[in-house]
């Protein structure tokens, strides 16, 4: 069934170019071809791009989606194929050579330097004269005429460091078009932003649009290819499955394309028995080095056979509040009790401890916490818990009950390759994650704290995992779950907190909750709209 | 260009670059040779049967190597908790003057084998504790532990100093020198051990401490890649944040690897004090502790690398001082110079030509596979 679903796509993408054909292109790629090793992520891919649209392309982690882009901005040149640009062959080789035939991309993670100031930023490796207050005059100049023109406004004195993640995205995006960028790849640009700054940033891209500038926007967001793309590809393992015009096809289509089978994204089931509160968190405040509150006098409980989701945009404080509910930082003031264990500044508990109370841990960034990447799998499985009398027997790790431990839950959450013995770097980010997962939830803990538990995981693996977290609760364990995706917050959580700033501006049952509300209390833009005891959350956190 | 690069495979990592590398400095060494107008081949032959070709020379040899494999074993260990410790000189100074102050306290009233292993134990004890101070410093205090070790060197230096020219020295002599141990604190010479099966070798200062020093490699293996403490350890080393998580306190860690690092260079103090000279003295160490350092990260921070490397180190101990005797226009001086080029190629440059050898064997690797792939 799945099979005939991709081949009949695949027969209605490449008839689907046809309309294209009399445009004039943007950029053109023809059967582009890349091995690294044995994996091959670009198969005989070919993208036509009509000049001064928006394009998106969507696939699933590993598609090849970010090969291609490399590809076209030069870190990788491609092992065959074409590129055209506007209609000529080009070779691209090298970032450089990408900027020379017009080509700017904005990436994920931002290319910026933190203590430079904006303009520093823009100008750095495009000064157009040795002295940088000659370059700084023209380039002020330039900048004031594009932040006209596309509405995109940042301050260029400005310390970059210290301006929303929003703001520093626009300055990628006027990095690119001060060097006079007519294509623009964005690379899942919307990963890192509030709901509100995501609006903005299209406002900004249709702006670009109309000028003449071509966009690439790369995601696995459907709903922002429905809502902003003319045109999208679809990739799925390493090939070009599909071009569809967007207003001719659905998300329910794309997701399906993508996976390469029908997707069921609602899963959606209610708690059934709650139990009594299992973690209470109370006026607890968490502080950085220069005692700056980064969580701010905050109370809630989480009990045993429910989820509750905390929602925000990230750096709002949920990574501190899951690193002080695992011992990992300390409390400085309030208090929590977990188990019946009080955790104050005067009784800190550590990761330890907080395993022996069966409290288990899935931290959001499993490549800097979860794992070590250069271990083995059978050495990664057993993080936090090599001290258990049942790896040491004696003086000695038992490498075979270590091994058969990790065959065990290798097999039992699925991870691939099945091998022990393979790098933890060497697996996929899904597969990664699952063995962290099988790793907590074998405890059989009665608190699990996760976070971002499918950031970077193919859509096949994400259900996998929501399914194992909502049956990990029916056991009646208490989880805490931090997300910034608003519909896995939606779709799991029995209950839902909003941080912002270190606060806690909303705490709501999910049948109250719904997408766009939580967006504008993320960003904090609710309480003037509707005073309801969101907004009261904030004043009473704010008041002490 | 990152994900396409293939890693190179272990045989290239761990045996063939070392060997270019050691071959690169020998190439130099021989350039100097045949500018002070000597046959640098000839030099070669005079130094590999200085080192191997005799009984007494590779006596020698293996007796440098013993000296090496503790001091390397000390780095490696510290390396695998992320630290690297420069201060296995003074450690193994230190240690050996633990096994001096109980040799010279106890050495009437006990017999060897109670002597020998109280020996271990207080140059264990001695050089673990001195390492104990920098490690605490780097735990608690923050001071990075590249600085407080090397400056732990000075400061042994100057309590040997002190101690042997003021305290220790024996009375109505002119060097520094304590008393001389009685017999039974003087761990048996391989000559004399082989001598009881009625087997004759030549003399030579190899003596037990090396069979000790095969058994530190075969524990530190053990603990290191077989324990839970070596796995907090290497978590430690590779990733402090995860092992915050996984609930391992860094700051113990650095203590416990340290004082194990420095217990292992004490052991120096085991070969030279207890093994050979038999009373205190000064300036034992010679170097070794810095050597150690070569030692280790040629031998990748792996006991059985650190042996191979610490027999080539003690090669070019042995065959530099047959050189230097041999043909008298490369003197002594000459010899530190080639000993410094291994150290230097081999040691500080030790991953320079990576990035070359990862070139090359990508380029021929692709070459030899693209045509499969093709068929396949």
């Amino acid at each position: 069934m799945s099979d005939m679903i991709s081949d009949t796509a695949t027969q209605d993408g490449l008839a689907g170019e046809s309309p294209t054909n009399h445009l004039a292109l943007a950029i053109e790629l023809k059967n582009i071809n890349k091995s690294f090793g044995a994996v091959r992520a670009n198969k005989n891919v070919n993208l036509p791009v009509v000049a001064g649209t928006i394009h998106g392309i969507v696939g699933e982690n590993g598609a090849g989606k970010s090969t291609l882009m490399s590809i076209l901005y030069g870190f990788y040149e491609a092992d065959r194929g074409e590129v055209f640009i506007a209609g000529n062959k080009v070779r691209i080789d090298s970032s450089k050579a990408a900027i020379k035939a017009g080509i700017g991309m904005v990436h994920q993670h931002f290319m910026l330097v933190d203590t430079f100031t904006v303009l520093e930023n823009i100008m750095l490796g495009a000064e157009s004269s040795p002295l940088i207050s000659n370059s700084a005059i023209e380039a002020t100049s330039i900048l004031e005429h594009l932040a006209d023109n596309y509405g995109l406004h940042v301050r260029l004195s400005a310390i970059t460091g210290t301006l929303p993640v929003g703001e520093q995205q626009r300055v990628e995006i006027l990095k690119a078009l001060y060097r006079r960028a007519r294509i623009l790849i964005l690379d899942e640009p919307t990963g890192v932003l509030t709901p509100s700054e995501t609006d903005q940033l299209f406002e900004v891209l249709k702006a670009l649009k109309n000028e003449g500038v071509t966009i690439l926007l790369i995601t696995h967001k459907l709903r922002e290819i429905m809502a902003i793309t003319d045109c999208v590809s679809v990739m799925r393992h390493g090939e070009m499955i599909a071009h569809r015009k967007t207003s001719e096809t659905s998300k329910e289509e794309l997701a399906e394309l993508m996976v390469g089978r029908k997707v069921f994204d609602s899963l959606n089931r209610p708690a059934e028995k709650i139990g009594p509160a299992s973690v209470v968190v109370e006026n607890l405040t968490v502080l950085s080095s220069q005692n700056v509150p980064l969580v701010d006098n905050i109370s809630f409980q989480v009990r045993a056979g429910e989820i509750v989701g905390i929602a925000g945009v990230s750096g709002n404080g949920q990574s501190e509040l899951l690193d002080v509910l695992n011992g990992i930082r300390p409390v400085d003031q309030g208090r929590i009790v977990i188990n019946g264990r009080e955790i104050t500044p005067d009784h800190p508990f550590d990761p330890a401890e907080a395993r022996t109370l069966k409290i288990a841990h899935v931290p959001e960034d499993r490549h800097r916490m979860g794992l070590v990447t250069k271990f083995d799998a059978r050495e990664s499985i057993i993080l936090g818990y090599q001290r258990l009398t049942r790896y040491n027997p004696g003086m000695l790790l038992d490498q075979q009950v270590v091994n058969d431990e990790c065959n065990r839950l290798m097999a039992l959450f699925d991870v691939r390759p099945h091998q022990p013995e393979i790098k933890s770097a060497n697996m996929s980010g899904g597969n990664q994650q699952k063995l962290i997962l099988a790793r907590e939830i074998d405890k059989a803990p009665t608190e699990l704290f996760v976070g971002q538990p499918t950031r970077g995981v193919d859509i096949g693996a994400i259900e996998f995992i929501h399914e194992q977290l909502l049956d990990l609760r029916d056991t009646g364990c208490a989880i805490l779950m931090v997300s910034v995706e608003l519909d896995e917050i939606m779709q799991l959580s029995d209950r839902i907190i909003v941080m912002f700033e270190g606060r806690i501006v909303a705490d709501m049952a999910r049948e109250e909750a719904d997408i766009k509300t939580l967006g504008l209390m993320m960003a904090n833009a609710h309480d003037t709209t509707d005073a309801d005891h969101g907004a009261q959350a904030t004043s009473s956190a704010g008041e002490s | 260009m990152n994900d396409t690069v293939k890693p190179l495979p272990r045989w290239i990592d761990v045996g063939l670059i070392p060997i270019i590398n050691v071959s690169i400095a020998l190439l130099v060494s021989g350039l100097v040779i045949l500018a002070v107008g000597e046959n640098p081949i000839e030099a070669t032959k005079v130094m590999i049967t200085g080192a191997f070709g005799y009984d007494e020379g590779v006596g020698y040899t293996l007796y440098y190597a013993t000296n090496f494999v503790f001091t390397g074993l000390a780095v490696a260990i510290a390396f695998h908790a992320g630290l690297f410790n420069i201060g296995g000189e003074g450690q193994a100074y230190i240690g050996g003057l633990g096994v001096g102050l109980a040799m010279l306290l106890l050495d009437a009233s006990m017999p060897a084998v109670l002597l020998v292993p109280i020996a271990i134990l207080s140059a264990a004890l001695f050089g673990g504790l001195y390492a104990a101070v920098p490690a605490y410093l780097q735990a608690y205090r923050g001071s990075h532990i590249v600085i407080t070790t090397i400056m732990f060197n000075f400061i042994a230096s100057a309590i040997m100093v002190y101690l042997m020219v003021n305290v220790l020295i024996n009375p109505g002599q002119q060097s520094p020198e304590s008393r001389e141990f009685s017999d039974a604190a003087q761990l048996p010479f391989m000559h004399e051990i082989f001598g009881w099966f009625g087997v004759t070798i030549a003399h030579s200062p190899l003596n037990l401490s090396i069979v000790w020093a095969l058994i530190c490699c075969v524990l530190v293996w053990v603990f290191i890649w077989r324990t839970k403490w070596g796995y907090e350890i290497r978590t430690v080393g590779f990733n402090e944040t995860a092992a915050s998580y996984a609930g391992i306190k860094p700051a113990r860690v650095i203590m416990l690897s340290m004082c194990i690092s420095g217990g292992l260079a004490g052991f120096v103090g085991l070969n030279e004090i207890l093994g050979v000279q038999h009373r205190l003295l000064l300036n034992f160490t010679a170097g070794y502790g810095f050597t150690g350092i070569a030692v280790s990260l040629m031998g990748r921070n792996h006991p059985f690398g650190i042996v191979l490397a610490s027999v080539l180190f003690g090669a070019l101990y042995q065959g530099g001082a047959e050189l230097a005797f041999e043909i008298p226009t490369i003197t002594r001086e000459m010899v530190v110079a080639i000993q410094g080029f291994v150290i230097l190629f081999s040691g500080a440059l030790a991953y320079m030509i990576t990035p070359w050898m990862t070139w090359l064997y990508n380029r021929l690797s692709r070459s030899a596979v693209t045509p499969v792939e093709a068929e396949g």
